[in-house]
């Protein structure tokens, strides 16, 4: 049994929202499995099943072996959940989460006493550790939930949007921690809506959209699935973007995706050469001026926009309110 | 690949005993109660409003109302007694929508820890908050004129049977806030009920002066007996009846509202 989580034809509807649609899916002891999608993707809702908080409608789903359903105790003591808001204790001080933490895993008093020393000191909250957590930032927040979560020593450990809303520098020391976990042997489940994030982390990605599984894979496989490059133009002018698009859409292999706030234009494309040197004619023909030019390597976000028709991040994926209203 | 058993060797299957149970309510009891003593303007919000009760009915209406037989002093500071326990109840309401908007409630619910714990814990600790409140209201009482008039054992009898029956409407008080889960309607939601038990009651006047329709409901329903058997206890006099009936209700309460609640918590999200 190689299998640390299983996840068999999983559905979960909150009425007539779908959140999970048949989800299939296992991650490898030892390894990390990154759900990636935009907000109302399902994530959490499958982060919650996994966790034993919420009962999926039809499917199955096993953490170390154990069902989510008649073994809950069981796997309630072997995993660790950091959700997506830091649920910690305002008017605890850091220390006194970790501690609750501890005797709730039913640990020994002196045993949750030495961790959460320790925990504090890994996660540089030891000066704060006598605190209450209401003086702390969100960046020392969630390093303190995912404290709590590391109490246990789980085996098995689900982050949802760990790094959500912190700033650059404490998303690079989380993601170093996270690491560390997975170096010691720990096997990780983490949603995210940052291709970045799934990419740096992930040995495994699966993109999730609407409920259902969009994609599989390394992130060299997902960038194959597109089946080629991208050829990013950056024109000089703003207003010449559209133009621009209307140009060079037909060369691609799929439509273009334009991002205004950096003048440019990103088209996936099969034969790369070829379509250069055709967009590079077809542009200056029309006298467009060009900052840039060039073939580059998918990203994620390409890959995300190429399956879904959307992009990941949560921004563009809001859909349109209906009562119109324009400003 | 490594085989499960080896890489996560601490994996077996998790059982709960009776003493891991008392100990996991001991914990969330702490919290609690580490809570409560951190924000001690909360315990001072839920005593303002049976001060200015007991204030008003004792200086500005106690001229107005006679009741035969006692002092009206003593006929209406048990009944505030009652008033600060019920009040005091609503904020395990309150905490609860709290702890579950705030996700706590979801923390304890992936944890291996007994599930009666996080309800058991807050209402002991709100035990404890509504003692504290009460000890501020009867040194308020005897500032007021109060006093005890029966043995210092039925006097104890008479404060403990108002604990009891405020411990009773705490499990009420957690049923609301898990099923509305919005702090401010658990507050809304749980006033109501306490201000028709309360003022539909023998607890300011004689149920003989209310309203002819309102008598039978009045009456027979636990603050009447309550308020009732805790005078007797304080004043002397027959009390077994009202006494038993008290108890018979808090009881009641606490296994109908403990079942609605642990149900609710099984299935709370928020
Ligand atoms: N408790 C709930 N009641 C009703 N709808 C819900 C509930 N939880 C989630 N949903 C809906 O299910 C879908 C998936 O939600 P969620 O799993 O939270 O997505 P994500 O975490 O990827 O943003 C969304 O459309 C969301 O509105
Ligand atoms: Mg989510």
């Amino acid at each position: 049994m190689t299998a640390a989580i299983e996840v068999d034809e999983v559905s979960k509807r909150f009425g007539a929202t779908v959140a999970l649609d048949a989800v299939s899916f296992t991650v490898d002891v030892g390894t990390v499995l990154a759900l990636l999608g935009p907000n109302g993707a399902g994530k959490t809702t499958l982060v919650r099943v996994l966790t034993t908080l919420l009962v999926p409608d039809s499917g199955h789903a096993r953490v170390g072996g154990f069902d989510v359903q008649k073994d809950a105790r069981t796997i309630r003591s072997m995993i660790g959940l950091a959700g997506q808001y830091a649920t910690v204790d305002e008017l605890l001080t850091g220390r006194e989460n970790l501690e609750l933490v501890g005797l709730l895993y039913h640990l020994d008093k002196e045993l949750y006493r030495t961790r959460a020393q320790e925990a504090l000191e890994r996660m540089s909250l030891a000066s704060a550790g006598d605190q209450q957590v209401k003086t702390y930032s969100g960046g020392m927040r969630r390093r303190l939930d995912l404290a709590a979560s590391l109490i246990g020593q789980p085996p098995v450990l689900l982050l949802d949007e760990p790094t959500t809303g912190l700033d650059p520098r404490t998303r690079n020391d989380l993601w170093g921690f996270i690491e560390e976990l997975v170096a010691e042997g720990t096997t990780v489940l983490l949603t995210t809506q940052y291709m970045e994030e799934a990419e740096h982390l992930a040995d495994t990605i699966i993109v999730l959209d609407a409920g259902h599984i969009a994609a599989s894979g390394t992130s060299d496989q997902l960038k194959d699935q597109l089946g080629g490059n991208v050829l990013e133009v950056r024109v000089t002018d703003r207003d010449d973007l559209d133009r621009a698009v209307s140009m060079i859409a037909d060369l691609g292999s799929a439509s273009p995706r334009t991002n205004p706030d950096l003048n440019q234009v990103l088209l996936p494309v099969t034969d790369g050469a070829r379509v250069l040197i055709a967009a590079g004619r077809a542009l200056d023909d029309e006298g467009i001026a060009l900052d840039d030019l060039g073939i580059r390597r998918p990203s994620l976000d390409d890959v995300f926009l190429a399956i879904t028709g959307h992009s990941a991040s949560s921004s563009d994926t809001n859909p349109p309110s209906t009562g119109s209203t324009h400003d | 690949m490594t085989d499960l058993a080896i890489r996560l060797p601490t994996i077996r299957v998790a059982r709960l005993s009776p003493r891991l149970a008392v100990r996991d309510i001991g914990g969330v009891t702490k919290r609690n109660l580490r809570r409560i003593v951190r924000t001690p303007q909360l315990v001072f919000m839920s005593i303002v409003q049976p001060t200015l009760i007991l204030l008003l009915f004792r200086y500005v209406l106690s001229g107005a109302i006679h009741v035969p037989g006692i002092a009206y002093v003593d006929y209406i500071v048990p009944a505030i007694f009652l008033e600060a326990v019920l009040l005091g109840g609503m904020t395990t309401a309150l905490a609860l929508a709290q702890d579950l908007q705030a996700g706590m409630i979801d923390r304890f619910r992936s944890l291996p820890m007994a599930r009666s714990a996080v309800l058991a814990g807050r209402t002991f600790a709100d035990i404890c908050r509504n003692a504290l409140a009460l000890a501020f209201v009867v040194m308020l009482g005897l500032l007021v004129g109060f006093r005890f008039h029966n043995s210092v054992l039925a006097c104890l009898a008479g404060l403990g049977l108002v604990l009891l029956f405020g411990y009773a409407f705490t499990w009420v008080y957690a049923a609301v806030g898990l099923a509305v889960k919005d702090p401010q309607t658990a507050q809304m939601a749980a006033i109501l009920p306490m201000f028709i038990l309360f003022f539909a009651s023998s607890a300011l006047v004689p149920v003989a002066t209310l309203p002819g329709w309102l008598q039978p409901f009045a009456a027979n329903q636990p603050v009447t007996v309550t308020v009732n058997a805790v005078r007797a206890l304080f004043e002397g006099g027959p009390v077994l009846h009202d006494l038993w009936q008290s108890v018979a209700w808090s009881v009641a309460i606490v296994v109908v509202f403990l079942v609605i609640s642990l149900n609710l918590y099984r299935k709370a999200t928020a």
